[in-house]
């Protein structure tokens, strides 16, 4: 056994690096060392110390983690219909996926940003892009729940977003795929001709984290892939990695791999805001949609918007420049000083680092290796602070610890690399089963990093976890690097394909989560402030229920009078104010879904009968002890039938419209008597 | 409440017996509670039965404020109505008819304002959830706003059972 454990060791120090996915699982024996089970055990009834905020990808959504136990914590609904609650299929929420293409139920989630104040995160609020049709979220971290998107226009696959600058001033979103633009009808091989690509900035409001498409530069038609901002010292300065300078438009994989080198594009956003004062822009008509989420009615307004602002690096200098970057570059990452950027050509077997004062140096001395559509590039060998030799292959992303550290994932060789990023000197090493994509390091896009824990986003699992046929849950790793040696100490699966994550400590967003909504400041105009006040109204075929849900019952809970072929609005409040009770709303023969009201909260579930009969509809959530009884019936009679509009609760039916309106009436008078006494 | 200290060597006796076993097969009765809290130390406040929290001592006037019976019934209205009826019929929690004289204003601002400290320490709020079987929610209302709904409760048991602060 000994000496072939020393053989094997000894094949992989001769091996490093080699392409590790296809190999068998190790005995675990070699890589978990000391008292990893203590490190990521977290004590029931104590809190984990860190959140990890992870990206779906083609899942759409988000989830939240809690490190280091590696705990799911919550799912975030954000770019995907959710049944579960009904995000998506309820009246209030479904404007939130109008697109420019109509109702878009689904995307692709990559990049998550959390807010920054002064080069550190603020637990405020969370961004994450949408790759396929262009857009961009923001998460409210009081509540854990989308508030807003805003869609991009003029773009295609928005993969290089929304990375934020250190002050939360814009979102730097670049499009992955260059398009005609405005669209048109071309041959697609007239590509260098007729496509160009997009760099958004959009802005975000200080107070209330509202999104603003601010501006867009055109740039040449390459596919701009990944961004960081600068910091501190290269503060209000972006850094972009772009491929296919080459301008391929069909077998990229080697049409797009031709040249050794491809640009970064480093944007003076500075400079950009001064040309927009200038009114340097043009105005081009077109459309995209923003959907914004009112606090207080929880309903989300869809507005179209028709015009945009560009700038055009021909008419603006010093504002773009390009420096070549190994080829096909795609992680672009900027250490805490702000000096240092990162460009990992996935295709190279070195990798560059550059330093911000020396770019500056090669801006002002104008040492320039010609122009690209009036974009300046920058001499290489005069930007670089210095080149990192062979450190492994397939480089793809870096974060930066509090101690001067870089890690980079390899994804065809399987590791996380430590490295000094002064010295450009490789400390450690560690294997990841198998093929890391981003990793994370709770703070490590940030001034501040906290280089307690590493986590890595594996794309390939393999024989990691039971089987469970063809698909296996993408692995997360979490790594020990306090030491100076990476421990690996724990394996958990993730939803979908989390493309980037970030943690932020826990008590930045714990002491201001939301309990419950504050039945007082509910404005929904369907709203149901009191059982007294639940009834049921027609107008045409439209009918409305107002209704509502208190530990065990739902009022009214028998209802007559509805038809065939009528739209029936459930109007649900839940009348609750103690912390995580919700009430859920089903009826059987819906073909939305559910819906799940938060304490002091009001939802709509649209259904439209279609059957005659009496049909059942109950609480979702298990609420009390009674939760079973939580239910009630709703009559539907022929169309064209007399069956009269009843309703109640444990009395007798109330009926005749007129009896309701007074009903009503005297409702909204105390509800006003009581908003003008509070 | 005086009989019970009759009951004293009794519980001792039980206490010996039962060798710690946290097993609760029966169903406590109200007296079960009392003698519970017997043994246990009992706040002053819930001995007088002024229940456990905030409110230590609520003045009355025997005049009634309609401005405050007004809020108070919007309060009531929107976050009481569900489970409690004016009079004195039981839905999920008990009707509210003649509450002010059976129960202390301070004990009726507890249990609205701290209703899991209650449920946990006062005997009468235990017997009552013994009963509804239900636990009553916390809806989060400020103090001044449960004295606001004390007001109403008084002119409630004015109008239906002619007579309120009885248990003053």
């Amino acid at each position: 056994m000994d000496t072939k454990k020393m053989i094997n060791y000894g094949l992989w120090m001769l091996l490093l690096p080699v392409f590790m996915s296809s190999c068998e699982q190790k005995d675990t024996k070699k890589v978990i060392e000391g008292n990893a089970a203590q490190q990521v055990y977290v004590e029931p009834g104590e809190y984990d110390e860190f959140y990890a905020f992870m990206s779906g990808g083609f899942s759409g959504q988000i989830t939240a983690y809690g490190l280091p136990s590696g705990r799911l914590l919550r799912e975030i609904p954000v770019f995907s219909q959710y049944p579960e609650n009904g995000y998506g299929y309820s009246e209030e929420t479904k404007p939130m996926f109008n697109t420019s293409y109509g109702f878009v139920p689904w995307d692709d989630s990559h990049h998550i940003e959390l807010s920054q104040t002064k080069g550190e995160f603020d637990g405020r609020w969370l961004f994450v892009n949408g790759n396929n049709t262009p857009r961009i979220a923001r998460i409210d971290l009081t509540t854990f729940e989308t508030v807003e998107i805003l869609e991009i226009p003029d773009v295609a696959g928005l993969h290089c977003a929304p990375f934020i600058t250190e002050n939360s001033e814009y979102l730097v979103s670049g499009t992955r795929f260059s398009v005609p633009i405005p669209q048109k009808d071309v041959p697609i091989e007239t590509y260098k001709e007729n496509f160009k690509g997009l760099i958004n900035y959009v802005s975000v409001d200080p107070e209330h984290g509202h999104m603003e498409l601010a501006f867009q530069i055109e740039m040449p038609g390459f596919n701009y892939d990944l961004a960081r901002n600068g910091k501190a010292v290269s503060h209000g300065w972006s850094f972009l990695t772009t491929y296919n300078s080459e301008q391929a438009h069909s077998l990229l994989e080697v049409n797009a791999s031709q040249k050794d080198k491809d640009l970064m594009a480093i944007i003076n956003w500075k400079k950009a805001e001064q040309y927009m004062e200038e009114g340097r822009f043009t105005e081009r008509q077109t459309s995209y949609f923003h959907n914004l989420m009112d606090e207080s009615s929880g309903i989300v307004e869809s507005e179209e918007k028709t015009l945009t602002k560009i700038l055009n690096p021909k008419d603006c200098p010093d504002m773009v420049y390009f420096i070549p970057v190994p080829k096909s570059p795609h992680g672009c990452d900027v250490d805490p000083s702000g000096e240092y950027i990162v460009g990992n050509g996935k295709l190279s077997a070195d990798m560059s680092v550059y330093s911000f004062s020396k770019i500056q140096k090669a801006i002002e001395e104008e040492n320039f290796d010609g122009e690209i559509d009036g974009i300046p590039i920058i001499n290489y060998e005069a930007g670089l602070h210095g080149i990192l030799k062979k450190p492994g292959l397939g480089p793809l992303h870096t974060e930066f610890d509090d101690k001067g550290n870089a890690y980079t994932t390899f994804f065809i060789s399987s590791e996380v690399v430590k490295w000094d990023v002064e010295t450009k000197e490789i400390l450690d090493r560690h294997a990841t089963y198998y093929s890391p994509g981003h990793l994370v390091i709770p703070g490590g896009e940030t001034r501040k990093p906290d280089g307690k824990y590493l986590v890595a986003m594996n794309k390939i699992t393999k024989d990691r976890y039971l089987p469970t046929g063809p698909e296996l849950a993408h692995s997360a790793q979490l790594f020990d690097i306090s030491g100076d040696k990476m421990k690996l100490i724990l394996d958990f699966p993730t939803k979908g394909e989390p493309h980037y994550a970030q943690a932020i400590k826990a008590d930045k967003i714990m002491p201001n989560s939301k309990k419950f909504y504050n039945i007082e400041d509910n404005t929904h105009p369907h709203a149901t402030l009191g059982e007294g006040k639940t009834r049921v109204e027609r107008d045409g075929n439209d009918v409305h229920v107002y209704m509502t849900a208190m530990r065990s019952h739902l009022a009214p809970d028998n209802i007559e009078g509805f038809k065939v072929g009528d739209k029936v609005y459930f109007h649900l409040t839940n009348l609750e104010q103690d912390w995580d009770v919700p009430h859920g709303f089903a009826m059987q023969g819906a073909t939305n879904a559910e819906l799940l009201v938060m304490p002091g909260q009001t939802k709509t579930l649209l259904w439209e009968p279609k059957k005659v009969g009496v049909f059942a509809f109950y609480c979702t959530d298990f609420c009390s002890a009674l939760h079973q009884e939580m239910s009630g019936y709703a009559r539907v009679s022929p169309k064209g039938s007399d069956v009269k509009l009843k309703w109640g609760l444990n009395e007798e039916l109330r009926s005749g419209q007129q009896a309701a309106n007074e009903f009503y009436d005297q409702a909204r008078a105390n509800a006003n008597a009581t908003a003008s006494n509070n | 409440m005086k009989n019970l200290k009759l009951s004293v060597f009794l519980i001792a006796t039980i206490a010996l017996c039962s060798c710690g076993s946290e097993g609760e097969s029966e169903r406590k009765t109200a007296k079960d509670f009392q003698r519970e809290v017997e043994k246990k130390e009992v706040p002053e406040s819930i001995k007088e039965g002024k229940g456990i929290g905030e409110i230590k001592q609520v003045e009355l006037t025997d005049e009634l404020d309609e401005a405050m019976i007004k809020v108070g019934k919007s309060i009531y209205d929107m976050k009481c109505a569900s489970c409690h009826k004016l009079t004195d019929q039981r839905v999920v929690g008990p009707g509210f008819q003649g509450i002010t004289n059976r129960r202390k204003p301070e004990w009726i601002m507890n249990m609205i304002t701290n209703v899991d400290v209650m449920l946990e320490k006062d005997p009468t709020a235990q017997a009552l959830l013994e009963e509804c079987l239900t636990r009553m929610p916390n809806q989060n209302v400020s103090v001044g706003d449960a004295r606001q709904i004390l007001e109403f409760f008084r002119k409630n048991d004015l109008e239906m059972a002619g007579e309120k602060d009885k248990a003053i």
